[in-house]
């Protein structure tokens, strides 16, 4: 029988054979800027929360992914990028980065429950969102498919030398579809400004991490495209806000492509329709006792010397911001019937 | 006994080539892997390998000779022992007589030699260079015609529109350095450079994802598959991110994109190469999908369809490829999407077709026509939108209607049209409609099996002389 060839004994720690990005700081927000997260995340939390519950009120059909939990990840992420020039795409728990752009609770709301003033007219859905005039590209249902579509709005931004990063957002279980990793070959050899980012939420509907990725860390999963990975605590808004900024110096210095791996957790099950049985119910609430985005920044924001009163009315705010954001998502009429045949294609043949 | 070089094919659909340069002369001694002469075929440039060891004792095809048919001897070596400068045939008297000589291996080529059969090809069936003997009326009356292959019109009408407009790129496997797999992108990358006549790896969900999103931040892609049976890796890409986010982003977001590439069955390929995703592409809704014939809609349709704002698939066919029509010499010649042609004109049938079907349906109206039935071919162009429309009009006048269809008969185009009949055009028929399509099986790799698989214009005859009932 063959032996196996003797492993020489390393010596001296490897060194690596090209360049890599620092390892990013944390950010170092001014009270203002960490209000503002908080507020934002807060947002997302409460909409999403009543989404929740008109979906169990049936105002709400379908497929319906929460972003409970994740807010930290699009908050922070987007806060660093130039909303002239970059663009954002991503998969179907789309609701918190449309949030995180400022768009009107009112029309996403509204789309969720199929109203013609939904922001694409009720005839996207939950799934299915956008806003060109915040270069936001979706809202993507088939997983994965966001990653090349990425790297193609990336290829955009070259072609068109108009300095733009793209940002393109999936998750753990859309990072063993094979495109991905076919888009990370040619977003490397073509050197595409664009940010890879896998919100690892650790579970890919019902399917954890470890079960289903045979190097679970993946933010090693460019290595062999020669793309630097990263990996960041996804519930830690100003760590999330330090590593794009890390990352969008990478990219924008030409240097190519970077992944960013968020280490985050979704609080819901996948969709409104899973019951979470693949997990405890305290596995859930050790991660909200311990490592909520949202009550960490509270904390720091306390520290910084905001006292419990003054979130009290930012909170009322919000919830009316929210309440009235279902309100007229109930009451909006539901497209015309004559939408069914518009906007099949562009021009008339 | 000296032993005869031939003129061998390069590649399935290779009939003829230019004997380029010969790299070895008479009495030169030659071993096996040593390369004697380069030979072009309007795809490519290869180099001709000796098989046999020896000497050559003539070059009876000199170089620079064009339209050498495969099978032509263009030189003999003579073995050990041999006299090789017994019986030499001197060059340049034989370069007259190699068309001759080559028209003979070209007839012998299908046939027995000496008893062993030759491959042979079930798409000789199809390919068909017969043209439209009804003019377009889109040309203006008057205009320039040139001969043109449909590779050369596909060529054309996108540097034309990359000329033109900055935001247009081809990308796919082998467009750019090679020069297209198939030579289509012939002279691109020299004239626009690689920043937008772009190699990919072999990637084609990938690749087909990226021309999408490209499209979406605003650019007009044109993506090459090698051929459509590739494309079934993108098809994602084709059909939920291209063809169906302009709806469910409520008219948001376009994707101004092209898909192109050869479609359909290309010859002795098998299975796995040779299958027309026209029905595929046509039922699905956002999509527009285009299946020229000649090399004039070719043309005008590829242009129109980087025109458009809309994700077109265009379908070609490799068998086309190197086939000449005319095509009007107009500085911008466009032809509408969405419109069918009259390509020949009868009283008796219509006969609906499109793209190598054409050539078919063509073929057999002229048969036909020798037996009194004459019969009108149009030729969709367009598979969706379906121009319903002239398919009626002309059925209102034969009252009879056979669909010529190269791709399998379930669910088809063929189909489509017979539904469409019966639902708009009942009280016109005279006959039930009747589907001429190839036989309901993958493409056996056998040619004599090809042959029997692939439709024909006999077949189309048969049908025709069913529903008007002189069968």
């Amino acid at each position: 029988m063959a032996k196996a060839p003797a492993r020489k004994a390393s010596t001296e720690p490897a060194v690596p054979n090209r360049e890599r990005p620092n390892e990013p700081e944390r950010y170092k927000a001014s009270k203002e800027e960490l209000l503002a997260f908080y507020k934002q995340m807060l947002l997302i939390r409460r909409f999403e929360e009543k989404a929740g519950q008109l979906y169990g009120l049936g105002f709400i059909g379908g497929f319906c992914h929460l972003y409970i939990g994740q807010e930290a990840v699009a908050v922070g992420l987007q806060s660093a990028l130039d909303g002239e020039k970059d663009s954002v795409i991503t998969g179907y728990r789309d609701h918190g980065h449309m949030l995180a752009y400022g768009i009107d609770p009112k029309v996403i709301m509204a789309e969720l429950t199929g109203r013609g003033a939904g922001i694409s007219r009720g005839k996207g859905g939950s799934m299915h969102m956008f806003s060109t005039e915040k270069k936001f590209y979706g809202g993507h249902g088939i997983v994965g498919a966001q990653v090349s579509l990425g790297a193609g709005l990336a290829f955009a931004h070259k072609y068109n030398e108009d300095g733009g990063v793209a940002m393109s957002y999936f998750g753990d279980g859309a990072a063993n579809q094979g495109q991905v990793y076919e888009a990370f070959n040619m977003a490397e050899l073509w050197k595409l400004p664009i940010i890879f980012v896998i919100e690892n939420n650790q579970y890919a509907m019902g399917t954890s991490v470890n079960r289903a990725s045979s190097e679970d860390q993946l933010y090693k999963r460019g290595e062999s495209f020669r793309i630097p990975g990263i990996q960041v605590d996804g519930m830690d808004v100003l760590a999330c806000r330090g590593a794009a900024e890390e990352a969008l110096a990478w990219v924008r210095a030409g240097k190519g492509p970077i992944i960013l791996e968020m280490k985050t957790y979704r609080y819901r099950g996948h969709s409104m329709s899973d019951p979470a049985k693949y997990r405890s119910r305290e596995e859930v609430q050790s991660v909200r006792d311990k490592s909520d985005p949202i009550e960490a920044v509270k904390r720091e924001l306390e520290k910084l010397g905001v006292k419990e009163e003054e979130f009290k009315p930012l909170e009322a705010e919000i919830r009316k911001v929210v309440n009235e954001a279902a309100d007229f998502a109930e009451q909006t009429p539901e497209p015309d019937p004559a939408e069914l045949y518009t906007d099949v294609l562009v021009e008339t043949y | 006994m000296a032993i005869e070089l031939k003129m061998p094919a390069l590649s399935p659909t290779m009939e003829e080539g230019t004997l380029a340069k010969w790299l070895v002369k008479e009495g030169d001694v030659v071993k096996s892997g040593d390369i004697l002469a380069e030979i072009e075929t309007d795809k490519a440039t290869m180099e001709f390998e000796a098989v046999d060891e020896g000497t050559i004792a003539s070059i009876v095809v000199a170089e620079g000779t064009d339209n050498v048919k495969v099978g032509t001897v263009i030189a003999t070596i003579a073995a050990e022992g041999e006299d090789a400068s017994a019986a030499p045939t001197p060059a340049s008297a034989a370069k007259a007589e190699a068309p001759a000589a080559g028209q003979k291996a070209a007839e012998s080529e299908a046939g027995e030699d000496g008893g062993r059969k030759k491959a042979d090809s079930g798409t000789k069936q199809l390919a068909s260079d017969k043209a439209a003997t009804v003019a377009d009326p889109a040309i203006p009356a008057g205009t320039e015609m040139v001969k043109t292959t449909v590779r050369e019109a596909l060529r054309d009408a996108m540097a034309e529109e990359m000329r033109k407009d900055q935001r247009i790129f081809v990308m796919g496997e082998e467009v750019a350095e090679y020069q297209g797999a198939y030579k289509v992108t012939q002279g691109l990358l020299d004239e626009f450079g690689p920043k937008r006549v772009i190699d990919t790896p072999i990637t084609e969900y990938g690749f087909a994802g990226i021309g999408t999103g490209a499209a979406m931040g605003g650019l007009k892609p044109v993506i090459e598959f090698m051929t459509f049976n590739f494309a079934m890796q993108a098809i994602d890409h084709i059909i939920n991110s291209a063809a169906k986010t302009n709806y469910m982003s409520g008219g948001q977001m376009r994707c101004p994109i092209v898909f192109r590439g050869p479609n359909g069955a290309a010859s002795r390929v098998g299975a796995q190469h040779s299958q027309n995703y026209g029905p595929w592409y046509a039922s699905v809704p956002g999509l527009i999908v285009i299946a020229p014939y000649d090399a004039a809609d070719a043309k005008g349709l590829l242009k129109a369809a980087i025109r458009s704002e809309d994700p077109v698939v265009f379908l070609e066919n490799e068998l086309m490829y190197g086939r000449s029509f005319e095509v009007p010499k107009l500085d911008d010649y466009v032809l509408p999407i969405g419109k069918a042609r009259i390509v020949r004109q009868g009283k008796d049938v219509t006969l609906v077709s499109y793209s190598i079907g054409v050539g078919v349906a063509l073929e057999a109206a002229e048969m036909l026509a020798g037996e009194g039935i004459e019969a009108e071919v149009v030729d969709l162009r367009t598979l969706r939108p379906l121009d319903t429309a002239t398919v009626l009009e002309s059925l209102k006048k034969t009252n009879r209607l056979v669909v010529v269809e190269e791709g399998w008969p379930t669910c088809s185009i063929a189909s489509e049209i017979a539904a469409v009949v019966m639902e708009k055009g009942f009280d016109d028929l005279d006959a039930p409609v009747l589907r001429v399509t190839n036989e309901d099986v993958p493409l056996p790799y056998a040619a004599n099996l090809e042959k029997l698989a692939l439709v024909d214009a006999a077949r189309v005859v048969a049908a025709v002389k069913k529903v008007t009932y002189r069968g």
